[in-house]
């Protein structure tokens, strides 16, 4: 008898268990819809107001006169993610092919905890080294050479900080990428006569091609997002920047800067919701874009 | 002329890889160098004292125990969501599951969006909820940053549990819910290091507590009181004009900068076995 109702308190036990577990596994794939939709709610009264392409084109932001104009920060975000991916897409390129081709494991067992600390080290705090290091380096030395005057608090300011801090989610899904590759085609490309580079050139990397545009992908939509090291290294001024020298305001670094001020002006915390509504939508894309390759990659590869 | 190739690119490569090992350092001893000599025993003893932000006694006690209690309770929070999660991953939904590839495709996109966007849903939410900046709220937007954090590195950990495992445990008539406790064992390092990545990544994110969490000189009591963040310590304090007051910022830099780097070197040490490179 007691065994039977024992049974029974188990296979309770079993279906309670199951049906929590799918409850909460359903709960949390709604999850970006619903941050997604709370975003586009609060940034519903001034696309009301205005039309979505007078706001991303405008230029002018004068939040007391009602004028959102998100141009300078998207030019801003854009410039500062260019410059960190021209910097950070050679050396983790280079870096990566040398780690997964060349390197003795000894080396490799060396860098690899090496990159996951540059991963672990926290964004304000390469905004602290950004400030104590890069923003004296381009006032002092490097734009002196350029332009009359910059405080250093740069567009470039931004964009070497950043191309520093993609690279380790760069060079580790390029390692990935290149150590799923089948070890047979490089074998086969060896025999042929083909010196080690030549493989990698004709074999490695275009076979790789896709994924790593995948992986160049995924560094923007981190780039885009960044907010604390660029808003401590850009100098925050709400124009299109004219050359690297001068500051500039990417879309992050504005909601950042501006969430105190943002409940006392009207349709203020709209627009910049509007802007984190901006980001999550451009970055939700790139990510399932980018994810979506390296799955079939995977897929493909691993036999 | 195809050795020479050769040689170039491969003297390049390694250019390369000592660049980016530099560039590590250099952020390491920069950080050293400039909080250093601001560090003091009073740094992480004592809470701002009155006319601290002028320059005068206090530390940052504040800033590193509201981070802690951060962590702590979004950590708590994130598991009790998460281990159910990764579970019926594994455990329930077969192996090419449809459902399952999705949820794992959905927590790898939620991965990538940036702290700065949780942070203002978090502020949405809290709003919605008429909820004040307070620990609560820095907890809960902590949480949503680090789930997708948790899910991904302990799924990783749990896919690699041989099948045998679980086959031979319900071929001796045990229901999938009791070998939830022989699994969790198997993989417990998995999940430490799993808890040591997401602490490090909590702790250091200023983007999501900067709508949530508020700041406070003292160290709060109850959820509801808004917590300093040491994150937070440094984006203000070097915003000031007066010069020890900015030495404090960079004080705080070198507190968070070791607390990650000893977070790193515990998960290295305990992941040695279980994970490959995957950051």
């Amino acid at each position: 008898m007691n065994q039977i109702r024992y049974n029974t308190f188990r296979r309770f036990r079993e279906l309670a268990v199951r049906n929590v577990m799918l409850f909460l596994t359903s709960v949390s794939l709604l999850f970006a819809v619903i941050i997604g939709i709370s975003l586009y709610y609060k940034s519903a009264p001034i696309l009301d107001q205005q039309s979505i392409w007078n706001l991303l084109s405008g230029s002018s932001w004068k939040p007391l006169k009602g004028e959102f104009g998100f141009f300078p920060f998207i030019m801003g975000t854009l410039w500062v993610t260019a410059i960190a991916i021209v910097i950070s897409l050679p050396l983790c390129l280079l870096s990566a092919i040398y780690l997964s081709e060349y390197a003795h494991p000894r080396i490799k067992k060396a860098v690899y905890p090496m990159i996951d600390v540059l991963a672990g080290i926290p964004p304000v705090v390469y905004g602290v080294w950004g400030i104590l290091v890069v923003v004296p380096f381009i006032s002092n030395d490097l734009a002196p050479h350029f332009v009359e005057f910059s405080t250093g608090y740069s567009t470039l300011s931004g964009g070497i900080v950043l191309g520093i801090m993609i690279i380790p989610l760069m060079i580790s899904v390029f390692i990935e990428i290149f150590d799923a590759l089948p070890a047979g085609l490089r074998e086969a490309s060896l025999s042929l006569g083909a010196t080690n580079w030549q493989t990698i050139k004709k074999v490695v990397l275009r076979k790789s091609l896709p994924g790593l545009a995948a992986a160049v992908v995924l560094a923007i939509s981190r780039a885009f997002g960044e907010t604390m090291a660029v808003l401590m290294v850009c100098g925050n001024v709400s124009e299109v920047p004219k050359s690297v020298f001068d500051p500039s305001y990417p879309l992050p670094a504005l909601i950042a800067n501006n969430y105190g001020e943002m409940m006392s002006v009207p349709m203020y915390d709209s627009a910049l919701m509007l802007s984190a509504l901006l980001l999550f939508v451009i970055i939700v894309v790139f990510n399932v874009i980018s994810r979506l390759i390296l799955i079939r990659i995977e897929r493909n590869f691993a036999l | 002329m195809r050795k020479l190739e050769e040689k170039i690119f491969k003297v390049l490569m390694i250019a390369a890889t000592l660049a980016i090992v530099i560039s590590l350092f250099m952020i390491l001893v920069g950080i050293l160098k400039r909080g250093l000599p601001a560090m003091s025993w009073d740094m992480v003893s004592k809470i701002p004292g009155g006319g601290f932000y002028i320059g005068k006694e206090g530390g940052l006690l504040n800033a590193i125990v509201g981070s802690l209690y951060i962590v702590i309770g979004s950590i708590s929070l994130g598991l009790i969501f998460s281990l159910p999660i990764v579970l019926y991953l594994n455990l329930y939904l077969p192996e090419k599951s449809r459902l399952a590839q999705f949820t794992r495709l959905s927590f790898d996109v939620l991965f990538g969006i940036p702290s700065i966007v949780y942070g203002a849903f978090g502020f949405t939410l809290m709003v919605y909820l008429g909820l004040r900046s307070s620990l609560f709220a820095g907890i809960l937007t902590v949480t949503i940053l680090i789930i997708p954090i948790l899910i991904r590195s302990i799924d990783e950990v749990m896919r690699r549990v041989p099948k045998e495992m679980k086959d031979a445990a319900l071929s001796l008539g045990a229901t999938r819910s009791e070998i939830i406790k022989p699994i969790l064992r198997q993989v417990a390092p998995g999940i430490v290091t799993a808890i040591l990545l997401s602490v490090g990544r909590g702790i250091g994110d200023a983007a999501s507590v900067l709508f949530t969490a508020g700041y406070t000189d003292s160290i709060p009591t109850s959820l509801s009181q808004p917590v300093a963040t040491l994150p937070l310590a440094i984006f203000f304090q070097l915003s000031s004009p007066i010069a020890e007051v900015q030495d404090r910022a960079y004080a705080a830099a070198l507190i968070l900068t070791l607390i990650v780097l000893l977070l790193s070197v515990a998960a290295r040490f305990y992941s040695r076995k279980f994970s490959k490179n995957k950051i």
